[in-house]
């Protein structure tokens, strides 16, 4: 092993002259160290009493600060071996198009916009019905010690490769087999994630014609930002944005008076009609040219995510809400809660999955980030530290959902198979999941934001925006603006996911190109339009047709397929940590294996449990086959199971089962083939006298100094920094 | 850090971060390694970018 070469054992490297510990910094950590115990300490003293989210925020800051700090740290030195001296892909290939060697604060925003989606948002509120505590341990330790670390190595050995992807690196570090894999792993993740993602959409905009309303005016306003900027102002990207900002908020104002306009009906939207809007909607949106569409949705997408949330996080400090719901719920040792089944073990971490360990960031970590990267160094700053701000989002998720009323949780998530349509029937079902709500106070909830019904609101949007139409109206409004936070924060949300449905569309169509290319050439061409459109059609309806079975299932669309995105993810993240760990092992770092190793086989664990239970298990309402057979035998005596009303349904849910436990079946293959293959690589490397040729571009001496930290160096000067893109000759 | 400093550096970040001052950067950089060339206007610049995206629309995350 090449290990001998590596910094001695002591705690710095010495070179840096700076050993003495310095006493301010010291007891700067001293307080960090004492806020995250504080945070921890009283959510683990919690007995019964309701705790103030203030807790939770402190534990989470303070943890993050110190993975930040030393751990991550550690990994950059000892692990990785950054080196300053090495010119990165940006500095070497520098090309003002897509190698651009880019300020880290400006790289930081973003990665960290082309990370952050719906997941965080949307997990964590899901998988509060098993309490607060189970979603907060593993969204802080699962993003220190796995999603980050994932995040940050992956671009690490992306920016050594001159930014490949993650696929041409499983194929070339691993093999064909690998690659193939990963590759086929990638495309039939993203036709999952993009059908749950449009599932929320769906749920949220359901017989809601505010919401409605709002939502599809971000069409004709992204569209007059795009001529807007393409023949009045090019390139005035800030001006757009606001005009455009402020035609959204008009847009959310506007809907309140749908409700009682004769506009009403045209906008109470059945889900199946709404289906229909966004699979074309998607279908147009990946054949119009990105300027018209595309790029100004993003510009208004990206800058509601970022602002909402950090107005959330604001909001949240400052008013400090009491947590509402149980530490932990019943439905974690059971398993039969009514969101999704399953218990803790694996499926808190199946359906987190964003928030702590993301499989779908390693695609951004080795595609466009690594390219711009200044120095090797920033790696922890942008891999690291952005994957921290999204678990922290996640945490302000979890929070927005759980100082609701337990009751109403329960009412809003479960599917309306089991809770009824009535607000009597919910508040009865509720009572027998243990848990109480009057239904006059269902029906003031519903009320209070404006909205027909809040039953069986599933996928986690509806929750968030409740849960933040409370934190925002304590501070700006009161009662009376109740609705216009809650409609604000649905349309927060469908905007980014529906941005995502955009450019996942896009990115899926290309895929599909560039494979199909491989036969027939001029299909390779992405600008082909007989290969445009029909990519297109192929990929709109991949999901469309997850989406529409999802709306149409009576069991409850994401009760079946928030799983299988959930494990879809963790599965990507299977295959990037794989391609981590046997990368790490090649360079000759088997002592540090474990880096990515510990966060693999839990990772792996965790997924392959969880594909097994939806596989094999021997509960209806967990595993696919026997929910499949309990159904099929039914109808072979001619009856009809609740939820199920007719012989149809009872039809849907056996073809669902089926291609739903094919799938999960499916990925798990796709895990245990990836797997497999990397640990022959990693035994051959170890076993090999000498290192194994990896595809490592060459050492190039560095002309560029810039600081790695967030803060940067004393006397830094930021003009100087700002015109790095063209200041290094 | 005073006000004024700190309103700058707002401004630099937006601009930057939103992809509004990739032009000034263009032209420096232009204009020292290429001096006496023309430099694309404003308009074909923005129209050069958004054509690279065309190809790569940036994957947005679940």
């Amino acid at each position: 092993m090449a290990v001998s070469d590596a910094p001695s054992r002591k705690p710095e490297p010495p070179a840096t002259g700076r050993r003495r510990i310095d006493p301010k910094k010291a007891a700067i950590w001293a307080v960090v160290s004492l806020v995250a115990a504080s945070g921890w300490g009283a959510l683990a003293l919690a007995r019964g009493e309701r705790i103030s989210a203030t807790w939770l925020v402190a534990a989470a800051v303070g943890s993050y600060a110190i993975g930040y700090r030393f751990y991550a740290r550690f990994i950059v030195k000892r692990v990785l071996e950054v080196d300053e001296s090495r010119a990165t892909p940006a500095e070497r290939l520098d090309n003002s198009i897509d190698f651009i060697p880019t300020d880290r604060r400006v790289l930081f925003g973003h990665h960290f916009a082309a990370i952050a989606g719906a997941g965080p948002l949307v997990g964590p509120v899901l998988a509060a019905q098993m309490g607060y505590l189970p979603g907060t341990i593993w969204i802080i330790v699962g993003a220190i010690f796995a999603g980050a670390v994932q995040d940050m190595v992956t671009l690490f050995f992306s920016m050594r490769r001159d930014g490949k992807s993650l696929g041409q690196m499983a194929r070339e570090e691993i093999g064909v087999v690998g690659g193939i894999a990963a590759l086929v792993g990638v495309f039939s993740i993203m036709m999952i994630i993009l059908a749950v993602l449009a599932l929320v959409v769906v749920n949220a905009l359901a017989d809601s014609p505010w919401a409605a309303f709002s939502v599809s005016m971000t069409i004709p306003i992204a569209l007059l930002m795009g001529f807007y900027m393409r023949t009045l102002r090019p390139g005035k990207v800030i001006e757009t944005t606001g005009i455009g900002v402020t035609l959204l908020l008009a847009a959310i104002i506007g809907g309140g008076y749908i409700e009682g306009s004769r506009f009403k009906d045209a906008f109470t939207l059945s889900p199946t009609t709404l289906v229909i809007c966004l699979v074309i909607y998607g279908f147009i949106a990946s054949v119009l040219p990105v300027w018209m569409l595309l790029a100004p949705r993003d510009y208004l997408s990206t800058f509601m995510k970022v602002g909402v949330i950090a107005l959330l996080a604001v909001a949240v400090i400052a008013t400090g809400p009491a947590l509402q719901a149980k530490a932990i719920t019943d439905f974690a040792l059971k398993g039969n809660g009514p969101v999704f089944a399953g218990s803790l073990f694996p499926f808190v971490f199946i359906t987190i999955a964003c928030g702590a360990l993301s499989g779908f960031h390693s695609l951004i970590a080795s595609g466009t980030t690594p390219k711009m990267i200044e120095k090797e160094g920033q790696v922890r700053l942008i891999g690291y530290g952005a994957m921290l701000t999204e678990s922290f989002v996640a945490i302000m998720a979890l929070i927005a959902a759980c100082i609701i009323d337990p009751g109403l949780y329960f009412a809003m998530n479960s599917p309306a198979g089991l809770i009824g349509h009535t607000v009597q029937s919910a508040s009865k079902a509720v009572a027998n999941l243990g848990f109480t709500i009057t239904p006059e106070q269902l029906s003031a909830a519903a009320k209070a934001v404006k909205e027909p019904t809040l039953l069986s609101r599933t996928g986690g949007a509806p929750t968030l925006a409740v849960g933040m139409s409370q934190i925002f109206s304590h501070i700006f409004g009161g009662g009376s603006l109740r609705a216009f936070w809650y409609h604000f924060a649905i349309m927060f949300e469908a905007l980014f996911i529906l941005t995502t449905v955009d450019a996942g569309t896009r990115v899926g169509r290309f895929m599909l190109q560039d494979t199909i290319g491989n036969v027939y050439k001029p299909m390779r061409n992405v600008s082909w339009k007989p290969g445009v459109v029909v990519t297109s059609a192929a990929v709109v309806a991949a999901w469309g047709y997850f989406l529409y079975t999802g709306v149409t299932n009576p069991l409850g669309g994401i009760n079946q397929l928030f799983p299988l995105f959930g494990i879809a993810n963790q599965l990507l993240a299977a295959i990037a940590l794989a391609v981590a760990t046997t990368l790490l092992i090649k360079r000759g770092k088997v002592k540090y294996a474990w880096v990515t190793g510990i966060p693999l086989a839990w990772d792996a664990v965790v997924t392959v449990t969880a594909s097994w239970q939806k596989v094999f298990s021997g509960a209806p309402n967990l595993g696919f086959f026997t929910q499949r057979s309990h159904y099929q035998d039914a109808l072979d005596a001619g009856k009809v199971l609740p939820p199920a009303k007719n012989l149809q349904d009872m039809h849907t849910v056996v073809t669902n089962s089926t291609v739903d436990g094919v799938l999960a079946a499916f990925f798990a293959v796709l895990v245990i083939i990836i797997i497999a293959d990397g640990v022959r690589v990693c035994i051959r490397a170890v076993r090999s006298p000498t290192l194994l040729p990896t595809t490592e571009a060459p050492h190039t001496e560095s002309l560029i100094t810039a600081p790695d930290g967030l803060l940067g160096g004393a006397g830094e000067d930021r003009r100087e920094l700002a015109g790095v893109g063209g200041g290094m000759e | 850090m005073n006000v004024r400093g700190a309103v700058q550096g707002v401004r630099w970040y937006v601009r930057e971060v939103s992809g509004e001052g990739d032009y000034d950067r263009y032209v420096a950089r232009a204009r020292r390694q290429h001096p006496g060339t023309a430099v694309l206007s404003r308009r074909d610049f923005e129209r050069r970018k958004t054509q690279a995206r065309e190809a790569n629309p940036g994957a947005r995350c679940c």
